[in-house]
């Protein structure tokens, strides 16, 4: 592992977009800042600029009016970057999966690399999938560099 | 030691140093908020992962201004270090912010254009500190030069102590901290998003995070002057300054521009004028 890789695996900014939670998982992904969880201890910080951002937490279903909003959030990421979809109705709709304005999880908008399951999933829980977001995302480059694969698989 | 072998020994040094003390900021604040904090490099790593990142900046002019507030910075630093004159030394620095302001500008994003003007405000509150400390500097030596003054024997603390006051608020506010931290905060992330730097990413960033590691140094310097005929003791004042702004920085709350530039010039320009004019009362002998 390069010198490069180890500052990526060290340093994930973190961007949070609530597309449309009962904000039960977003609390629970603020409560990762807070002091009992404090998140900075893997330098991860909470930024809320996508221009800056590495890891893209998603909670909450996608509607036909956030779609886009979420698409752009994403676009505005430069590479390397992973994305996390946090809780029931990032993953698959969860309980309003049959609403007429729902299209479902994050997975059809934009290419997911971890789902972390819950109503709402523990703060523990969100902290391991961004850590997983960026060995995934490791892989990938790994995978690149080796020649095999594409960068967004 | 000849000049070129302590201005090579600087440029390596000063980054290191300016980012180890990030690292320090940032653990003692987050110990201070009852976390445990990043790791002491976090500062390099953040640093070395947007090197690597894709470049992604809005227009070419963003490059440059990045690029031109890092050689700026390198370029102030090193005029400190060689003894150079210490009002051409602000003018240096000065365009270095200004250019950051310019690349701030350069993009049309509302956040980045409210931060540039907010950035232009800082620079009103804490260039006159600056031309303030010079003019003490110069009453003392009759010279702007950083050379001359190190030939004083008496340390400039003794005649200007309330430039200590001073020299603290202006790094407060270089380094965007409450409750100086208008134009975007180094750490948090407040209404205008991050204010000046919103619209730098990768690469980009990465030079300005660079800067800001000789930045810090480069205004440590300036502290390290009020006492420089014992280096440690002009090492901890500025030490000491940079500890009080940290804790300033996490008993405060951010406060608007216009009590920022009424605050810098009714007590920081107060304070300096007061403490030159001592200098006529007798309070403070010059020697």
């Amino acid at each position: 592992m390069g010198l490069l890789d180890r500052a990526r695996a060290r340093s994930p900014w973190i961007l949070h977009f609530d597309a449309g939670a009962c904000n039960g998982c977003d609390i629970e992904v603020l409560a990762c800042l807070t002091p009992v969880y404090d998140v900075e201890r893997f330098g991860m910080v909470n930024m809320g600029n996508p221009k800056h951002a590495d890891v893209l937490l998603v909670t909450g279903t996608c509607n036909l009016r956030n779609a886009r909003v979420l698409r752009n959030l994403y676009e505005q990421m430069p590479d390397p970057k992973a994305v996390v979809a946090i809780g029931a109705c990032a993953l698959s709709g969860g309980v309003f999966h049959e609403c007429y304005n729902i299209l479902g999880g994050v997975e059809g908008i934009i290419p997911v690399d971890v789902w972390v399951p819950g109503c709402a999933p523990k703060p523990e829980a969100i902290i391991e999938g961004a850590v997983m977001a960026v060995q995934r995302m490791q892989e990938r480059r790994r995978k690149l560099r080796e020649g095999a694969g594409s960068p967004n698989e | 030691m000849n000049e070129y072998s302590i201005g090579a020994l600087g440029v390596l040094v000063a980054p290191i140093l300016g980012g180890l003390l990030f690292g320090i900021d940032r653990r003692l604040t987050a110990r201070l908020q009852a976390r445990i904090g990043p790791p002491l490099l976090q500062p390099f790593y953040d640093v070395l992962k947007l090197l690597g990142k894709a470049p992604s900046a809005c227009n070419n002019f963003q490059v440059i201004a990045a690029s031109l507030y890092l050689v700026t910075t390198v370029l102030g630093l090193l005029m400190l270090l060689l003894g150079q004159d210490l009002l051409v030394l602000l003018f240096v620095v000065g365009l270095g912010t200004v250019m950051l302001i310019l690349g701030a500008f350069s993009v049309k994003s509302p956040y980045s254009q409210l931060g540039a003007q907010r950035e232009v405000l800082q620079m009103l509150a804490y260039e006159p500190l600056l031309v303030f400390m010079v003019v003490g500097i110069y009453l003392h030596t009759h010279s702007f030069s950083v050379s001359r003054l190190l030939e004083l024997d008496k340390p400039l603390l003794w005649s200007m102590p309330l430039f200590l006051l001073t020299q603290t608020m202006v790094l407060g506010i270089k380094l965007h901290k409450s409750p100086f931290d208008i134009s975007g905060s180094h750490h948090a992330h407040q209404e205008l998003v991050r204010g000046v730097y919103t619209e730098f990413s990768g690469p980009t960033l990465a030079l300005i995070e660079l800067a800001r590691f000789y930045e810090v140094v480069l205004i440590l310097g300036f502290n390290w002057l009020l006492w420089h005929t014992v280096w440690w003791a002009g090492a901890l004042l500025a030490l000491g300054s940079y500890l009080a702004v940290i804790l300033l920085d996490n008993v405060t709350a951010r406060l608007t521009w216009s009590w920022l530039v009424v605050f810098a010039w009714v007590w920081g320009a107060g304070l300096a004028a007061a403490n030159l004019a001592m200098r006529y009362v007798g309070l403070a002998r010059i020697q």
